[in-house]
């Protein structure tokens, strides 16, 4: 089952997130790397064996009692009551109500009427209420629908901000959550976008050809560089066995500088005559079509991102090749006993995984972010997207669900800020705290006295 | 002295693994608990060891009620276990090992392991163990290791002593000293539970038995009952207990292995000239104690191993240095010795776990897809054919109770056209019904004339179904010999020692 607790890196994304972040390049490498993880395999989470109810020796599963017989809706309650996603809906409350604590201590009228609180409590407990109705309200307002402006289109604005925000989040949430399921954990999401971005946008800039046939090769040209360098790592794995975190982490320097070195030479990618290192703008013939004409942001990679959600729902529950990622990433031994060759799986899987996060990239180089290739163009997704896969369960429409909801959190977070002055950073200490919650499933179902997952 | 148990129920969620058991054990006597895997002989143990709190019930000790909240108590109360997997640490010594949890300290704190070792010398002599107490406990043989348990639990003054399934990891020499050894401990005034499924161990050295089913008690039996009896009183139901087969009609050799050897990758040599053939028709059982290289001959067979040498060759093809999957797709079944680790995908619904060696084309695949509809009805019958008692088919595997387990993997492997059987541990912590049932598949399988390479450790289990019985003893062959084999014989060549007018 998918109830492991990889070992997660503690803040994904870092001050990454935001999209125009712009990092000074120095400091750009060392400053949102996540710590390496000790052990990225996920492994089934190990039951205390000392006593409870998982506890290997729980008789009467042994013997010949037949299991109880159960209709499909009970086995539909107990994966929601044990498993996976109620935890993942109740780590993302918990993460909310941690949230407004933070927003309460960060809150002025909250901070001094608290000082006189023996005099006059309803004042502390009427500035507690505003803080975080005000907050929330304004989170809402700027990713879903905003009631201050005028005319629908306005007003509706927010949520084409929330699904362009979510595109590139889905895509690359799926090359993790794929990755995730053959049993490997991806934290290359970032070298894979920029290799892919680069591509994408070398293409964009140095090919002319029409729109019908010039889009298509530069999105080609992106998921194939993604899946070229996430596959390097599969394929070092299955032939050396070096560990995917170590090697997919090394990759991430090894793309920025690889990047950021074709962005600042002439005759490469960067823009002619420029200083900068940052390539020309996109041709109008390479870039994502608009969804909603020109007065609103979204573009076709949030379509591509659906196409995605189905072709990987399809990969995991149809076909015969996640047949094998699965095998393999439940138990590699039995996989391997049964004739599947498990070292191609790991390179096959990651070559696929690394196109989707490369997508993302593509996503922002002829989406998002059109006005030419920069080395910030990941704008933290790549480890943003670690949360997206494990919060979404590493299934495919687990994945939409969580990148739609980060998506919102990013588009609402900086009229948060806005509206409210409430720090942008609290945004990220939610989606981190959501992270921390997913990571330990036995606190959360402690905090909320959930039964054990018999499959945990 | 006397040790009562009274009415204890243990309840795991929904799950009842004792039901108001009952039992009682007096000085100098052995009670033996006699019940299936999984029928709540350990659940109840670890409530007498203070591993798990009773919901109802108490234990009594001499009429007076235990309070226990961990092993500590029940060790103060004297009680002491002796695990099936020992509580050893390999590199300390045997008095660092009997020392340890309980250790005598001398000025700030300096270890007295002077006492500790007089302490195992004491014990040693009063019960003929012969065990130095300086020894590296890794470096010992497995039976002396389980001496050590004994010391240990005998240095803390146990009065009762829990051997929780002994003999799993015995050979039969060794069972026959432990044996003594319990009887030894019995003239002393211990008192004493063994945990067994083993009905021979039991009747030959329990003075009382008690049978427990699903977690309840269901009748007591004398060491005088049959092997029938008692088995029916452990299953619920008559059983079968000899498998039912005619002689075996062995056709030419099908399956050929020349000089194996199997070293890995830290350079230890596991197998080491295995020479032998297995006639189509014919049960070829591999005896000897865990360890002695029949892991890595099964492995060898199905490409598993990397650093293999020599020949296997069936029906003329050779076998080695081809991926497991060309050697599966050369016919071979496979039945891995640990259904949990090589067996199964616990995650995965029953049928995919029955498509799990054939991803890769028909029947199952097509065009890259799974053909749902031919899974689930291939899937369907197999549940049916093979008596695997599931919610259905789409019930995980890990859900599934190890008797029930083994049968899907059972299932997968014989349902295709086999030209080798290799089955390791086919029974391993299966049920008795199910035990009874796999057999009749294996014997079925040879009938139809495919030859069929058994591992067990179970002797009871080689001598059964084998038609030739190869002994290996340290990654070589000591003998193969008829399958009416003395059990004796069988035991000498087990700890390496080839009798006369064995060759090898």
């Amino acid at each position: 089952m998918n109830d492991e607790t990889p070992q997660t890196p503690e803040t994904p994304g870092g001050g990454g997130s935001a999209p125009e972040p712009g990092p000074s390049l120095e400091k750009a490498p060392s400053g949102p790397w996540p710590s390496v993880p000790q052990d990225g395999s996920p492994e089934p989470e190990p039951e205390s064996s000392g006593g409870g109810a998982g506890a290997g020796s729980a008789p009467a599963s042994g013997g010949d009692t037949p299991p109880e017989p159960s209709s499909r809706w009970r086995e539909v309650f107990r994966e929601i009551a044990t498993g996976s996603l109620l935890v993942s809906v109740l780590s993302v409350f918990l993460a909310v109500v941690v949230g407004s604590l933070m927003i309460l201590l960060t809150d002025e009228t909250v901070r001094e009427s608290a000082g006189y609180i023996g005099a006059r409590p309803s004042d502390f407990f009427y500035a507690v209420r505003d803080a975080v109705v005000d907050a929330y309200t304004a989170l809402f307002r700027g990713s879903i629908y905003n009631t201050n402006v005028e005319g629908f289109d306005r007003r509706i604005r927010p949520l084409t901000e929330t699904l362009k925000y979510s595109g590139p989040l889905i895509l690359a949430g799926l090359g993790v959550g794929l990755a995730f399921r053959a049993g490997l954990f991806n934290i290359g999401g970032r070298g894979q976008m920029l290799l892919a971005g680069a591509a994408a946008g070398w293409v964009a800039v140095t090919v002319d050809l029409p729109l019908v046939l010039h889009l298509p090769l530069a999105v080609l040209a992106g998921a194939v560089a993604g899946a070229l360098w996430a596959g390097l790592a599969g394929f070092l794995k299955a032939r050396t066995g070096a560990h995917e975190v170590i090697v997919t982490i090394m990759l991430n320097y090894v793309g920025f500088y690889l990047v950021f070195y074709a962005l600042s030479r002439q005759g490469l990618l960067q823009a002619p005559g420029s200083g900068n290192p940052k390539s020309e703008a996109m041709p109008e013939s390479a870039k994502l079509p608009k969804l909603l004409g020109e007065d609103f942001n979204l573009h076709a990679g949030f379509v591509l991102a659906l196409v995605a959600v189905a072709f990987v729902w399809w990969l995991l529950n149809k076909s015969a090749l996640g047949f094998r990622f699965r095998a393999v990433g439940e138990n590699p031994e039995a996989a391997r006993a049964s004739g599947i060759h498990v070292g191609r799986t790991y390179t096959t899987v990651m070559l696929i995984a690394g196109a989707l996060v490369g997508l993302a990239g593509v996503n922002q180089v002829l989406g998002t972010a059109t006005s030419g290739v920069t080395v910030d163009l990941d704008a933290g997704i790549g480890f943003d997207a670690i949360t997206v896969a494990l919060l979404g369960r590493s299934r495919p429409v687990g994945i939409l669900a969580a990148g739609l909801l980060f998506g919102a959190l990013k588009a609402g977070g900086f009229s948060m800020a806005a509206a409210e002055g409430i720090p942008v950073e609290i945004v990220l200490v939610i989606q981190s705290l959501i992270v921390l919650f997913i990571a330990a499933p036995p606190l959360v179902r402690a905090i909320f006295r959930l039964p054990k997952g018999a499959t945990a | 002295m006397t040790l009562e148990l009274r009415g204890i129920t243990k309840r795991f969620g929904p799950l009842v693994a004792n039901d108001r058991i009952s039992l009682t054990v007096n000085e100098g006597e052995i009670h033996a608990l006699l019940g299936e895997n999984g029928a709540g002989k350990s659940t109840l143990m670890n409530v007498l060891y203070g591993l798990y709190q009773a919901d109802e019930g108490e234990i009594l000790l001499d009429g007076k009620p235990l309070e226990m909240t961990g092993p500590g108590d029940a060790m103060a109360a004297g009680i002491g276990m002796v695990h099936q997997h020992f509580m050893l640490i390999p590199v300390f010594t045997v008095a660092e090992n009997v020392m340890l949890g309980n250790e005598a300290t001398g000025f700030a704190g300096q270890l007295d392991i002077d006492a500790a070792r007089a302490r195992v010398r004491e014990i040693s002599e009063r019960f003929g163990f012969d065990v130095d107490p300086d020894a590296v406990v890794e470096t010992l043989p497995v039976g002396v290791q389980q001496r050590v348990e004994i010391i240990k639990a005998l240095s803390r003054d146990a009065r009762v002593l829990v051997f929780d399934e002994p003999t799993a990891v015995l050979t039969p020499q060794e069972t026959d000293e432990l044996m003594e050894i319990m009887r030894q401990l019995r003239e002393s005034g211990t008192a004493i539970v063994f945990i067994s499924h083993k009905l021979r161990e039991v009747r030959a050295i329990a003075d009382r038995i008690t049978v427990i089913r699903r977690g309840a008690v269901v009748g007591e039996a004398s060491p005088s009952a049959t092997n029938a009896e008692l088995a029916a009183l452990m299953v619920g139901r008559p059983v079968e207990l000899t498998v039912q087969k005619d002689p075996a009609q062995p056709g030419p050799a099908a399956l050929t292995v020349t000089d194996l050897r199997v070293v890995d990758d830290t350079g230890h040599v596991h197998l080491d000239g295995i020479t032998f053939s297995i006639a189509a028709g014919e049960v070829l059982g591999v005896a000897g104690v865990q360890g002695n290289g029949q892991t890595e001959l099964t492995e060898a067979v199905l490409g598993l191993q990397s650093d293999v040498t020599g020949s296997i060759e069936l029906d003329g093809r050779q076998l080695v240095g081809r991926s497991v999957r060309k050697v599966l797709d050369a016919g071979v079944g496979f039945v891995p010795e640990d259904r949990q680790v090589d067996g199964l995908v616990a995650g995965m619904t029953i049928a995919e776990n029955l498509m799990l060696n054939r991803s890769h084309g028909e029947p199952f695949v097509g065009m890259g897809t799974i053909k749902r509809k031919v899974l689930e009805a291939f899937a369907e019958e197999k549940l049916v054919e093979y008596d695997v008692r599931a919610s259905g088919i789409h019930a995980t595997a890990g859900q599934l109770s190890g008797g029930n387990q083994q049968k899907v993997v059972v299932a997968r492997e014989l349902s295709r056209d086999l030209r080798l059987l290799v089955a390791a541990q086919p029974t391993r912590g299966v049920d008795v019904g199910s035990i009874e049932f796999i057999h009749k598949q294996i014997v079925a399988t040879r009938d139809r004339g495919v030859p069929v390479l058994l591992v067990s450790t179970e002797l009871d289990e080689i001598v059964a179904l084998s038609d030739r019985i190869m002994v290996l003893y340290r990654g070589q062959v000591v003998g193969i010999v008829p399958a009416d084999t003395p059990r004796e014989t069988l035991g000498l060549m087990m700890a390496g020692e080839r009798p006369e007018g064995v060759v090898a």
